[in-house]
């Protein structure tokens, strides 16, 4: 019996030690890498890209922008700011530069037909002086501390070396952040005083066909402002809506938007602020240079009787027939000065 | 010469943040400042992955492309690092940034941003190595002293690794090849123009 009874013992402990040798066996089969792949079901990052063109996930911090990891797009912003946006402004500017001198070269200075009368007729008042010249001011400061972010490095810094161009280049930053207010106030003031004289009408297509007096020597006939002034008008309106849209973006970062609509905002600013100052360009040479008796319009407020009766026919007619000027001598408007 | 990257293995990251920390007293971050994070993708779902991201101290870093005053230099180490005295706020960097590493404290009105600040590698800056205004601008400076940065130092369970790129990339190349999976270098395409064949 006691026989029996230590023969079933062994066995069981034989057993036993079987089964607990092959538990311990089974783990050692289980680390061979062909079971479970845990990062079957994860998220891949290049999956992850041609997906959404960036990877956003979870953070636990109150900055919700952080929680982009990757955006490759940046790249693609690097490129457009350090090369086609050079590209693209120095064309703009170097060629309505050149353009500009290729005119003056080519028909000079548009002289005042018959010469000066001398006798005076008031055109814009305190107002659009004040207004257009403080909107003038804040445009220059604009563009040129807007230039400084695109061309600065490469033009400026290497005359002046890195401490005072850092120096300059902050202070750059703050003007053109505080003369966007003044400026769009300006412009603002600028659309109400003259929207109702910047619409176009039948007039001004005849303006344009004749060469706005430019090209050939036809005198076409405008009011107060002509077709290129018309034009030049609903740019600015235009390109200030551009720039100070895209602006407040770039003034209040990620108040509006995340990384994707800052770039795209940056992007915009530039491309429309590098036209906008191309035109201003072209704006000053006409309202300086380009156009004897032009200037005092917007300088003293007053302008020749001849100047106007060459440039703004209609307008002269009826501020003449408004009797805000008294009426030129007979004749003198058509004899040249001799 | 060594070429210091940053690894950040995504299936062993347990969202810790011990890497954040660890940076936070290390540099003395200001508050706000975030110049590591700990990011989680698909939270609670099935193949959730956490990864820690900082400056990845990229190979042609865009962020000193873009600069416009040029106040970036890449170290011999291939450390990217940045000029507090010449920084003017602009912001550009962060828009070209890929991974989001620079930080501005907020210093004005409107969105007024003042001098970046991002993860230095752990390398200080332009200043003299180790000196107090060294530290009190940019933060510890361990490379000088031959250590690797705090962060890949405390992280608990070694997913972060810091060193020079070849070996840090051969150790996650071996614990793929070892464990049997991985999903990857996180943001070494982007930041390094390479990937670690695994």
């Amino acid at each position: 019996m006691a026989m029996a009874h230590a023969r079933i013992r062994l066995i069981v402990a034989a057993i036993g030690f079987l089964i607990v040798a092959a538990l311990a066996a089974a783990p050692a089969a289980a680390q061979q890498p062909n079971s479970v792949n845990p990062t079957a079901s994860a998220v891949k990052e290049q999956q992850l890209l041609q997906q959404n063109y960036r990877i956003q996930g979870l953070g636990s911090i109150p900055d919700v922008k952080s929680y982009v990891i990757e955006q490759p797009m940046g790249r693609t912003w690097r490129l457009f700011h350090e090369v086609w946006l050079h590209w693209f402004g120095a064309i703009i500017l170097l060629g309505v530069i050149a353009v500009l001198l290729v005119f003056y070269l080519v028909r000079g200075v548009i002289r005042i037909e018959g010469g000066r009368s001398g006798r005076m007729i008031p055109r814009f008042n305190s107002l659009e002086r004040v207004t257009h010249w403080m909107t003038a001011v804040s445009f220059v400061i604009l563009g040129v501390t807007g230039l400084n972010i695109t061309f600065g490095k490469d033009l400026l810094l290497p005359l002046i070396g890195p401490d005072a161009f850092s120096r300059w280049s902050i202070m750059a930053k703050y003007a053109h952040n505080y003369s966007s207010f003044p400026f769009v106030l300006g412009v603002v003031v600028i659309f109400v005083m003259w929207v109702k004289e910047a619409i176009f009408t039948a007039v001004d297509i005849r303006w344009f066909i004749e060469g706005g007096g430019m090209f050939g020597h036809k005198h076409p006939a405008a009011w107060k402002l002509n077709g290129g002034q018309k034009v030049q008008f609903w740019s600015a309106v235009l390109g200030t809506i551009g720039v100070a849209g895209s602006g407040l973006f770039l003034l209040f970062p990620f108040y509006f938007t995340d990384i994707y609509g800052m770039q795209i905002a940056q992007m915009i600013h530039a491309l429309i602020a590098m036209l906008f100052v191309g035109l201003i360009f072209a704006h000053i040479y006409i309202g300086s240079l380009g156009i004897e008796g032009g200037f005092e319009g917007m300088a003293s407020g007053e302008v020749d009787l001849n100047w106007a009766k060459q440039h703004h026919s209609l307008w002269l007619e009826q501020e003449l027939g408004q009797g805000r000027a008294a009426a030129p001598p007979a004749g003198a408007t058509t004899r040249p000065a001799s | 010469m060594a070429r210091m990257k940053f690894l950040c293995d995504a299936d062993r990251c347990i969202e810790c943040n011990a890497c954040v920390t660890a940076c936070k007293n290390e540099n003395e971050v200001p508050w706000g400042i975030n110049r590591r994070r700990v990011v989680t993708i698909d939270d609670g779902k099935p193949g959730e992955r956490s990864v820690s991201m900082a400056c990845m101290h990229c190979t042609d870093a865009p962020c000193a492309a873009v600069c416009p005053v040029n106040c970036f230099y890449t170290t011999a180490d291939g450390v990217v690092l940045h000029s507090k005295d010449l920084c003017i706020g602009c912001g550009y960097c962060f828009y070209a940034c890929p991974f989001g590493a620079p930080q501005y404290p907020r210093v004005g009105n409107f969105g007024s941003r003042g001098k970046m600040d991002k993860c230095t590698y752990c390398t200080g800056g332009p200043e003299a190595d180790n000196s107090a205004i060294q530290y009190e601008k940019y933060g510890a400076n361990r490379l000088a002293q031959g250590k690797l940065p705090m962060c890949a130092e405390m992280c608990s369970t070694k997913s972060l690794l810091a060193g020079d790129g070849d070996i840090i990339a051969e150790i996650y190349k071996d614990r793929v090849a070892k464990r049997g999976y991985g999903s990857g270098a996180w943001g070494w395409q982007t930041a390094y123009r390479e990937t670690v064949a695994t």
